[in-house]
């Protein structure tokens, strides 16, 4: 359980990515499933290359970056729709990635890591750790927040808000679109080199349907803590990243196998997608009849999480 | 000053649908200048704001504002010069964000944004006096997400965030029209009110020839892409709804729609 909640604080770095991109851009950025995968891969070829872990996480994050800008460019300068602009760097990174890489998976188990502190002083796999973790990524949240309230940040909002008013004001929503992408992929492959030094190995699958479980974290987020400032839709991001993980961690308890989690992230987004809407609709209907309105969204991803370990149950 | 020299713009060239949106439009606002644009639909009243704000290329002609060619400028280039408000309420605002925040992207038009604080105390002060001026009570609900505020308020706010860091040109596309007679005289009220404290040179397309005469210093009629006829100050003050009226049936086909009918 200690280790569902490290992971879910570790993903969560990768939920602030993609909450930048699907959120604040409102672009669906398919990159996250390559990216992630090029983050793993190069801050693990170069631990074993004894780069200290520290810059190799960062030489990760400036790979997943350049991800996002290849992305962007497509996307802006290329005018290839948006899904497709991801699809196919995703699918180009499975190559690159293979040759950062050498081959499909890299272990790292007899190298020093990021964690290797933490396991030395005995405190991974205690909540100790976790409120390591949860500092970090409160840093980060905190960053995000700041970030996206300055003057730049603004832009970058509106641009995924109103792309005409603030072109009328100046902006040039290419240049926002691009950096934008660049900044959610190198939160994105910041992550995947944090997992590959958690788990002690890089794969090339790592990063497949990943950014399901971004969607995921940031929908399930959402749908609790509301979207109404930047600051609450981070808490959200990081409390839905974490939750994704303890339905994972019950599913997989009641007995599903590990393969079967791509179809449960899936059936999980599909539910925190369409339950809040009915949510929606019920409310519509008793303000209808003079009830008081409820927001019930809570509830519906309450009755996501039931719905999905139901399901596990029965499939043993 | 804004300087326009026989620019035209064909739509679908070459097509079935070609539409020849600018046939040829020539026009010069002085500093200061306020004119309004009537013209029955299809006239070609939006296209000649479009091609000034740079939504598209003209295919030939000259745009030059303070003798600097803008032809050739993207719209977001353009925006340095040139503050707009759209017909649509919903246009000319971040709906997401909160009314500080939309004066704040209002407030760096056409300079470099970066890492400072959008929403500062100082900054907050002044968005505050400026609100004041809109006499909506807006200085109050600074935190407000413009998506909540009705039509007539978010017209309001576009039109000050327009014209908050006082552009060259000041472009406005029946941005009354879609409001209810109440709301539309009262940004209409406010528009004269921000034009003349800040002598803006100001371009408004208005579906409404009372209005038409009554707002401005020149009004100019277009039909099928051209000026048809330019009333300077002088004839302007003497013009009626009546004599307008009375242009537009002269020219052969013209069809005055039901609002314009009606007003």
């Amino acid at each position: 359980m200690i280790g569902t909640l490290e992971l879910g604080l570790l993903y969560a770095v990768m939920a602030l990515g993609v909450y930048l991109t699907f959120r604040v851009l409102n672009f669906p950025d398919l990159t996250v499933d390559g990216s992630f995968t090029t983050g793993g891969a190069v801050a693990a070829i170069l631990i074993i290359n004894g780069v200290p872990p520290v810059i190799a996480t960062l030489a990760a994050c400036v790979a997943g970056a350049l991800a996002g800008v290849i992305t962007g460019l497509l996307y802006t300068k290329g005018k290839i729709d948006g899904l497709l602009a991801g699809i196919l760097t995703m699918i180009a990174l499975w190559s690159i990635n293979l040759r950062i890489m050498g081959k499909s998976n890299l272990p790292l188990l007899r190298t020093d890591t990021l964690f290797t502190p933490l396991k030395d002083a005995g405190i991974l796999g205690t909540f100790g750790s976790v409120l390591i973790i949860l500092a970090g990524v409160v840093v980060l949240k905190l960053l995000v927040d700041w970030f996206l309230s300055t003057d730049l940040g603004l832009a970058i909002q509106a641009t995924g808000n109103n792309e005409q008013m603030i072109r009328s004001f100046g902006v040039n929503t290419d240049r926002m679109t691009i950096l934008t992408l660049a900044l959610s992929n190198a939160f994105v492959a910041g992550c995947g080199a944090l997992i590959s030094q958690y788990q002690g190995f890089a794969d090339i699958s790592m990063g497949i349907g990943l950014i399901l479980v971004g969607l995921a974290s940031v929908i399930i987020g959402q749908a609790i803590f509301g979207h109404r400032t930047v600051f609450l839709a981070t808490i959200g991001v990081i409390v839905g990243a974490v939750l994704y993980r303890i339905v994972i961690f019950l599913a997989i308890s009641a007995g599903l196998d590990p393969n079967d989690m791509k179809f449960i992230s899936a059936v999980l987004v599909v539910a925190a997608l369409l339950i809040p809407r009915w949510g929606l609709f019920k409310r519509f209907q008793r303000r209808r009849h003079g009830a008081p309105a409820v927001s019930d969204a809570t509830a519906a991803v309450a009755t996501a999480a039931a719905g999905v370990a139901e399901s596990a149950g029965k499939g043993k | 000053m804004l300087q326009i020299t026989d620019i035209k713009k064909t739509f679908f060239p070459g097509t079935i649908n070609e539409r020849i949106a600018l046939a040829g439009v020539s026009l010069t606002l002085e500093d200061g200048d306020f004119v309004t644009v009537i013209g029955s639909n299809g006239a070609g009243k939006s296209t000649l704001l479009n091609a000034i704000a740079g939504r598209f290329q003209v295919d030939s002609g000259a745009i030059d504002i303070d003798g600097k060619s803008i032809r050739r400028l993207p719209d977001h280039a353009r925006a340095q010069y040139v503050g707009r408000v759209f017909q649509d309420p919903m246009a000319g605002t971040a709906p997401d964000l909160t009314i500080e925040q939309n004066l704040a992207l209002a407030l760096r038009r056409g300079q470099p944004r970066g890492l400072a604080m959008g929403v500062s105390n100082a900054r907050r002060e002044v968005f505050r006096e400026a609100l004041e001026k809109l006499d909506l009570g807006l200085e109050n609900r600074l935190k407000t997400l413009v998506g909540l505020l009705s039509g007539g308020q978010r017209q309001a706010l576009s039109l000050l965030m327009a014209s908050y860091t006082h552009p060259r040109i000041l472009l406005l596309d029946e941005h009354t029209a879609a409001l209810d007679p109440a709301r539309a005289d009262h940004v209409t009220a406010l528009t004269e009110q921000v034009v003349a404290e800040g002598s803006l040179t100001t371009l408004m397309v208005t579906h409404n020839m009372a209005q038409a005469i009554r707002v401005g210093n020149r009004l100019i009629m277009m039909h099928e892409g051209r000026i048809i006829l330019e009333l300077d100050a002088e004839q302007k003050r003497r013009a009626t709804v009546e004599q307008l009226l009375g242009e537009f049936a002269k020219i052969k086909g013209a069809v005055v729609d039901d609002r314009t009918m009606l007003q």
